[in-house]
């Protein structure tokens, strides 16, 4: 028998849902169609599956070595460029850290500018950024452009004018919570997350109708049922249903309240199973001990019903997180065989190590398997319960309180972050840029106060014992679960990858190189240092019959956080010096977007 | 409680009361004394205060200024900064937050005079900093004095 919690969550829902229905077919129609033109890249993740693939093949493993620029262009702001552009039709959109400029290029005329919108945002709410001030690109849908500031506003733009058509406030900076992942548009809503892990934030999705942004719903990441638009009997995890108070059981107290699970990364969406997926992130504060229980929903990859936002099944990848390993990276929707078996796969390289394959479906749990060797904090995930098997000699929450836990791999940052892998369909691989850090973690007891951040533990990262390359760009199949050949880079890989039907596979490094590899292979095939190290994700895009390759350029982010100055020597058994690598020693601050193409 | 932190704890709540002034001038000598060298190292090794300085570093400081107070790509390096500004231009920097806003560039610096953690350990985060820019310590984690190397 249903609960009366979720019968008044499911009519309410029902109700609104059902005056969207009427122009439904207009908004998701559209973008689906745009989306298979190859010229274009109207979703931030190429479409809605996330796959970063492109269909061209102008540009291929023969030819490339013959790429060279052909147009820059300066943001004018120097901080960390995560996302990449926008390609709509002959317009560009390109967009920028704080303070959120969106420019709209014109493709017919050499990138003349035929708007800007800057927001007026008030500049305190850039220290409440944990991790520098990036964006990660706008949406698109019915003739409007959607930005998602730093200051959580959530504003919709005229495409052809730039022009403000409706503009919401999606939660509090005061309180921490900011804005830094790209929306997606999906039907006649525009969904978007929140930021503030490291500051006690409750994450949520919310779908904000497209039109004029009214919020049709938001699902938090915490507390009770009604919250967290949970059935306690059709939503399941591992195959059953989860039952009542899910996420308030594994709190204790009202920590849920303040409990982070927060939505920054990106979202994915299957038209015909009408399901949206999207992780959540770390639970707050970063000292296990002032947490205990499982902490759901953190950690988390979420199947919501698009109209509704009820959950239809969830998987929490990390309980009782003792790392800060974000579940919130890519879910890449992928028709592939796993285990010799065709699926309708998700497949999620989590920053905790593993790359877990689950059947979108149903939320099945097919496989989860380190991609990276690396990866020491558990030794495999049981995969009867889905819960990760932790090695306590890597556990900074059961070591205990100001105890320095020692040699975890891979370093809070993961062994991927934000930036997204690609799929191709032709070669059924991913291809992803993975980092290859360590790090010594250490938790002690702080206060919370709201807007001031609520971390609780210090580390040190280095890269792992006797290695010298802090990242990888690798090549991964989920059809049996390993990898598939690995190019080490000198640092972190920091870019999104792109792969194409060229055979060729993009990415970018932090010092600043974008290079062109051949995807059997990984044999480098190109390179070509741009003005700053390279956290964005390579578009592509065509114009005039002509393929281009574009990317943007502005090192930050997290990496600009850790590895500005260098990493710490792993002392430790090393002895000799050689693991010390300062970033600042390759490059600097920059805001460029360097657009790539072959000579006629 | 020494006088440094008595003016702390004035600046957070606002007061200018005749004690605190009055405490201000004893200060002033004590601090010049201690801002010399606030921090204790033997062999590498640190005290308690230095090591929580450490800690609270790393949790407060951490995600703007890189590890080991050494600068990321838009905050600066404090081993640096501490070469050239006195404990009490720290103090009130920490407390009062900095604002560096030009056309190409917003650096702000968050007023931590409100945050409880920030205001109970910012002598001790000041002897870690001073420890950092001094040469005295190195990257890393620091070893407490009576600690064994492992």
């Amino acid at each position: 028998m249903r609960s009366p919690i979720s019968i008044a969550v499911l009519s309410a829902a029902l109700s609104l849902s059902a005056g969207l229905m009427a122009g439904t077919a207009l908004a998701n129609d559209q973008l689906i169609q745009m989306s298979k033109d190859p010229a274009q890249w109207v979703i931030p993740g190429g479409n809605y599956a996330s796959q970063r693939y492109s269909p061209l093949k102008q540009i291929n493993v023969d030819n490339v070595k013959n790429l060279h620029p052909v147009w820059t262009f300066s943001t004018g702001v120097l901080r960390g460029h995560e996302g990449g552009p926008l390609i709509v039709g002959d317009v560009m959109y390109v967009h920028t850290p704080f303070p959120n400029k969106v420019f709209a290029l014109d493709l017919n005329n050499e990138g003349r500018i035929l708007w800007v919108y800057e927001p007026k945002q008030d500049p305190n709410v850039i220290p409440v950024m944990c991790c520098d001030t990036v964006n990660r690109g706008v949406a698109y849908g019915d003739g409007k452009i959607i930005l998602h500031q730093a200051d959580t506003t959530v504003v919709a733009l005229d495409a052809k004018t730039g022009k403000v058509v409706w503009s919401v406030k999606d939660d509090d900076p005061s309180k921490g919570a900011t804005g830094t992942s790209a929306p997606l548009v999906v039907k006649n809503m525009v969904l978007v997350g929140v930021s503030g892990g490291e500051f006690g934030v409750r994450g949520h999705v919310t779908a904000y109708s497209l039109a004029d942004g009214k919020q049709v719903w938001r699902a938090y990441s915490e507390g009770p049922d009604s919250d967290i638009l949970f059935d306690p009997e059709k939503t399941t995890s591992m195959g059953k249903p989860v039952g009542k108070d899910s996420s308030l059981k594994t709190w204790q107290g009202d920590q849920w309240k303040i409990g982070g699970g927060d939505t920054w990364g990106w979202i994915s969406y299957d038209p015909e199973l009408n399901l949206v997926y999207y992780g959540s992130g770390n639970p707050s504060t970063w000292n296990p001990v002032q947490r205990p229980g499982d902490n759901k929903w953190s950690m988390t990859i979420f199947a919501r019903d698009a109209d509704t936002g009820v959950a239809k099944w969830v998987y929490q990848m990390t309980p009782w997180d003792q790392w800060d390993y974000d579940g919130i990276n890519e879910m890449i929707l992928a028709d592939v065989k796993v285990h010799g078996k065709p699926t309708k796969a998700l497949v999620h390289f989590d920053r905790n190590g593993f790359a877990y394959v689950l059947d979108r479906t149903n939320g099945a749990l097919l496989e989860a398997e380190k991609y990276d060797p690396a990866v020491n904090w558990a030794t495999h995930v049981d995969m009867k319960t889905g819960r990760p098997q932790v090695v306590a000699q890597y556990a900074p929450g059961m070591q205990g309180e100001e105890h320095n836990t020692k040699g975890i791999c891979p370093a809070a940052l993961g062994s991927k972050d934000e930036q997204p892998a690609s799929f191709s369909p032709d070669t059924g691989l991913f291809y992803v840029p993975t980092n290859h850090v360590c790090m010594d973690y250490e938790p002690f007891k702080v206060a919370y106060t709201a807007g001031q951040p609520y971390v609780g533990a210090t580390l040190s990262m280095f890269p792992p014992k006797g290695e010298k390359n802090l990242g990888n760009f690798i090549a991964y199949d989920v059809n049996e679960g390993k990898i598939v050949w690995s190019d080490p880079e000198m640092f972190s890989v920091w870019s999104g990858a792109l792969a194409t039907a060229g055979g060729v596979a993009f990415y970018g490094t932090l010092d600043g190189y974008l290079k062109a590899v051949d995807m059997k292979t990984g044999k480098e095939l190109y390179k070509f240092k741009t003005p700053s190290g390279i956290i964005g994700n390579v578009t592509p895009f065509m114009h005039n019959g002509k393929e281009y390759i574009a990317v943007l350029s502005g090192v930050g982010g997290w990496a600009g956080i850790g590895m500005a100055a260098g990493l710490t020597e792993d002392t430790a058994g090393l002895g000799a010096v050689g693991a010390y690598k300062a970033l600042s020693n390759y490059t600097q601050l920059g805001g460029v977007l360097t657009v790539f193409g072959l000579s006629d | 409680m020494n006088f440094a932190r008595v003016l702390c704890l004035v600046w957070v709540l606002g007061a200018a009361s005749p004690i605190a002034l009055a405490a201000e001038g004893n200060a002033q000598a004590q601090d010049n004394a201690d801002a010399e060298r606030p921090y204790k190292v033997v062999d590498g090794h640190v005290d308690r205060a230095t090591f929580r300085g450490y800690l609270y570093y790393g949790d407060l400081c951490l995600r703007c200024h890189g590890p080991d107070g050494a600068g990321s790509s838009y905050a600066p390096s404090l081993v640096n900064s501490l070469k050239k500004m006195d404990k009490r231009q720290f103090e009130e920097t920490v407390i009062n937050g900095r604002k560096n806003v030009t056309a190409a560039t917003e650096n702000v610096m968050p007023a931590f005079g409100t945050n409880i953690d920030a205001v109970q350990h910012l002598e001790e985060i000041y002897a870690y900093l001073k420890a950092r820019s001094d040469g005295v310590i190195g990257r890393g984690r620091p070893k407490r004095i009576g600690e064994t190397d492992d």
